[in-house]
């Protein structure tokens, strides 16, 4: 190992968080350790239980507390030449539930998120249309509309991870996804607004969408997917949705890859055949061991992973009860059971649900455990409604090879050590 | 051809206009605004406009508004894309996918040129200048001569080297087959061994933003500069080469040229179109001395509200002090 590798070893963020965790586990197991010494925390008046807090206006929008300001998102920077047309990961090692607050939630842009006002906002329908139309921000709210809560996974998410375990963190190995619960109208009742007929046999037809940034990141959408459960949406976790994420007005393609989900969406184009963007041909498609690559590689297949304990969430209690707790998806349906090993896949437990797995959304599965402080591979293997199982990498790189980049749903292995630190490994 | 070709009640539902609800909302898309957006291009040519440019022409608009990123051969800049070679990697540990060696269709180039690029720039080349830079990027990857004369009626026929190596997604077939029913549960293998570690590895991001962990303030700018600081800056710098140039040669890209640009007042570089944010504050008086560019620099939507400038701006204050000196030491 090189000095500058050892280095950036002792300050590497598993190191670094490590530490800052242990010295407060230590005054934890410090205060349960003295049971007989009154703790001063209840005994003596603390300032806020004596003075005053901030008032009701003290922030008009609420940020979470300054004491949580380490759960942001993160980039890595030697992925992409810029920060314009790069990507940054949700800190879902740092979260629990399902939901994803959109201010941490992932990003993803090509030139860029830009500014647009609900004002200047058009969405356009053309092509083969009775009546191609243009309708206004106001325009989308007189329409009938849902609510649905949809998983948004990067088609590269773990794509660091084909060749040999790489980036010691859940958030960096995984977070290239989040789940919100969307307010939209279907775009099936928007082509049916603009009127289908013109477009004779729909079976074979295509809608190609494109957002309103520089990038005009366009890609070509089957007509069956269009019609069943695409939405046109423009509110996220009941508030507008972030600049980051396409305000006013970004597409939910439900269980297909991220890329697909344009943001400020602007024309939706009804098609006879797919344009085969840039963003459909030379990205985004999945290359094979013998030179050939996939092309069409929409749905996201089942996945999970534990987020704590993981390398940025490692265990600062010591031994004694112990949550192991993660979450899993599926872009072909609801999550139906997700399995736990502690041995590197030798023995698995079945994993609580928080609640039944929902088509294409994030499902919370815990295995509480009394953890005797040995060394533990931490492994999780989700399975859908459709009798899929998350494979190995092993299982998957026998049929890829190792440069897909994309669509990477291995299981993923987290080596928890008697000190409670854990790293990304790859195991036998 | 597809694999979704079942028709499913909606879709006959919504084929039959009698049933079809109309609530009225919206209006008709006029034919000049269709015109404006509708820009996309399929690989049989539909959606290309007239036009034509040749190889020599491409080189040069090539030169001009590309190779700052992709390079004079189109061989890429830093992490910038490459354009050109890659023939024949595909099968290799490491693929270089190129226009050459890994797309399908010329018209996608063609396409994602005339909508999506000079980055920071997009939508602003004629029609000539995509078919000669498009020409410009066969002849990089040996696929044409220097004679080479792309048009509107040439491009769709045009047959790219890879245009066989795709597949459409077969995980159904391949995968899914495999991987179902009752999985194992106990005793499933032998042994367990680590084979692969990312600490060994180490490219990590290491943790920013908590409070603890913020950035000593700025050191005082010298009055000498410090040739390491210098050298850093100019790596900083090309954080900005997608849109700056400076030094001798220095031409005007999506951002006016920068030498000299330490104690200038703003807005003065000849033939750039500053935006109207930039041109108010420059005729209040603004100079670009070092504390109003690291202020700029930091975050330049806070400290010019309308800027052009795309740059979300630089975090950290090592990286600002280097950029303010490296500025400073291109002054002529």
């Amino acid at each position: 190992m090189s000095k500058k590798t050892e280095e950036m070893m002792s300050k590497g963020p598993s190191r670094r968080s490590f530490l800052r965790g242990a010295a407060a586990g230590t005054a934890f197991v410090a205060g349960a350790a003295k049971a007989g010494t009154p703790d001063p925390l209840i005994t003596e008046v603390q300032p806020w239980a004596s003075g005053l807090g901030d008032g009701v206006d003290a922030t008009p929008y609420g940020l979470p507390i300054e004491y949580e300001a380490d759960v942001i998102r993160r980039n890595v920077e030697w992925l992409t030449a810029d920060t314009i047309s790069s990507i940054n990961f949700t800190p879902i090692h740092a979260l629990d539930g399902t939901i994803t607050p959109q201010g941490c939630a992932f990003e993803r842009h090509h030139s860029g998120a830009i500014d647009l006002r609900k004002e200047d906002y058009r969405l356009m329908i053309n092509g083969l249309v009775d009546r191609p139309l243009v309708f206004t921000y106001a325009d989308l709210e007189r329409f009938p509309r849902e609510n649905h809560v949809y998983f948004c996974e990067c088609a590269a998410n773990t794509g660091m991870e084909w060749a040999g375990a790489q980036l010691n963190g859940a958030q960096f190995t995984h977070g290239m996804i989040h789940n919100m619960e969307y307010t939209g109208v279907p775009l099936r009742t928007i082509l049916q607004e603009a009127g289908l007929a013109a477009a004779g046999d729909l079976s074979d037809k295509w809608v190609f969408v494109e957002g309103a940034d520089a990038s005009s990141n366009g890609r070509s959408i089957p007509m069956e997917k269009a019609l069943d459960d695409v939405l046109v949406a423009f509110k996220a976790n009941g508030e507008a949705l972030r600049k980051e994420h396409g305000y006013p007005v970004r597409l939910v393609v439900p269980g297909w890859e991220g890329n697909m989900w344009v943001k400020w969406i602007r024309r939706i184009e009804v098609m006879d055949g797919p344009v085969e963007s840039r963003e459909e041909t030379s990205k985004y498609t999945d290359t094979l061991a013998d030179g050939t690559s996939r092309k069409w590689t929409w749905e996201m297949d089942a996945k999970s992973v534990v987020t704590s304990p993981s390398p940025q969430a490692p265990i600062t209690h010591g031994k004694g009860p112990l949550v192991i707790t993660g979450l899993a998806w599926s872009g072909r349906g609801a999550i139906t059971r997700v399995d736990v090993s502690t041995d590197g896949g030798k023995n698995w437990q079945t994993a609580r649900l928080a609640k039944p797995g929902e088509k294409m959304a994030l499902t919370r599965f815990y295995l509480d455990i009394d953890w005797g402080g040995e060394e533990m591979f931490l492994q999780s293997r989700a399975m859908d409604e459709t009798g899929y199982v998350q494979p190995t990498k092993a299982q998957l790189r026998e049929v890829r090879g190792l440069n897909s980049i994309y669509h990477n749903n291995c299981i993923q292995t987290w080596w928890v050590r008697p000190s409670g630190e854990a790293e990304n490994v790859e195991v036998s | 051809m597809l694999k979704f070709l079942k028709v499913t009640t909606t879709l006959a539902l919504l084929g039959t206009p009698a049933v079809a609800e109309n609530l009225g909302l919206g209006r008709v898309a006029l034919p000049e605004e269709i015109a404006a957006w509708d820009k996309d291009v399929s690989p049989d040519g539909t959606g290309l406009p007239p036009g034509s440019g040749d190889v020599l022409t491409g080189e040069e608009v090539f030169a001009d508004k590309c190779a700052s990123c992709h390079g004079d051969f189109a061989e890429g800049v830093d992490n910038w894309p490459k354009l050109a070679g890659g023939w024949d990697t595909l099968a290799d540990d490491d693929p270089l996918k190129t226009v050459g060696s890994y797309w399908p269709h010329l018209s996608t180039a063609w396409d994602y040129v005339n909508r999506s690029m000079p980055f920071g720039d997009a939508q602003s080349l004629e029609p000539d200048e995509v078919y000669a830079i498009v020409a410009y990027i066969l002849y990089s990857n040996d696929l044409v001569d220097d004679e080479f004369v792309l048009s509107d009626e040439t491009l769709a026929e045009f047959e790219l080297p890879n245009a066989d190596g795709f597949i459409v997604d077969d995980r159904l077939e391949t995968e899914h087959s495999k991987w179902v029913g009752e999985p194992c549960m106990t005793d499933c293998k032998d042994a367990v061994e680590v084979t692969m570690r990312a600490m060994v590895l180490d490219v990590t991001p290491q943790e920013e933003g908590a409070p603890e962990e913020a950035q000593a303030a700025p050191a005082e700018q010298e009055a000498a500069l410090d040739p390491a600081l210098v050298e850093a800056g100019e790596k900083v710098f090309k954080k900005c080469k997608a849109c700056h140039q400076i030094g001798d040669g220095a031409k005007n890209r999506s951002g006016p040229v920068l030498t000299g640009i330490v104690g200038s007042p703003a807005g003065r570089v000849e033939g750039f179109k500053y935006s109207k944010a930039l041109t108010e504050m420059a005729e209040n008086g603004l100079v670009w001395d070092a504390d109003n560019l690291h202020a700029f620099l930091a975050k330049p939507k806070t400290f010019m509200k309308g800027t052009k400038m795309s740059f979300s701006g630089l975090k950290k204050e090592d990286d600002l002090a280097a950029i303010t000196a490296y500025l400073k030491s291109v002054a002529n």
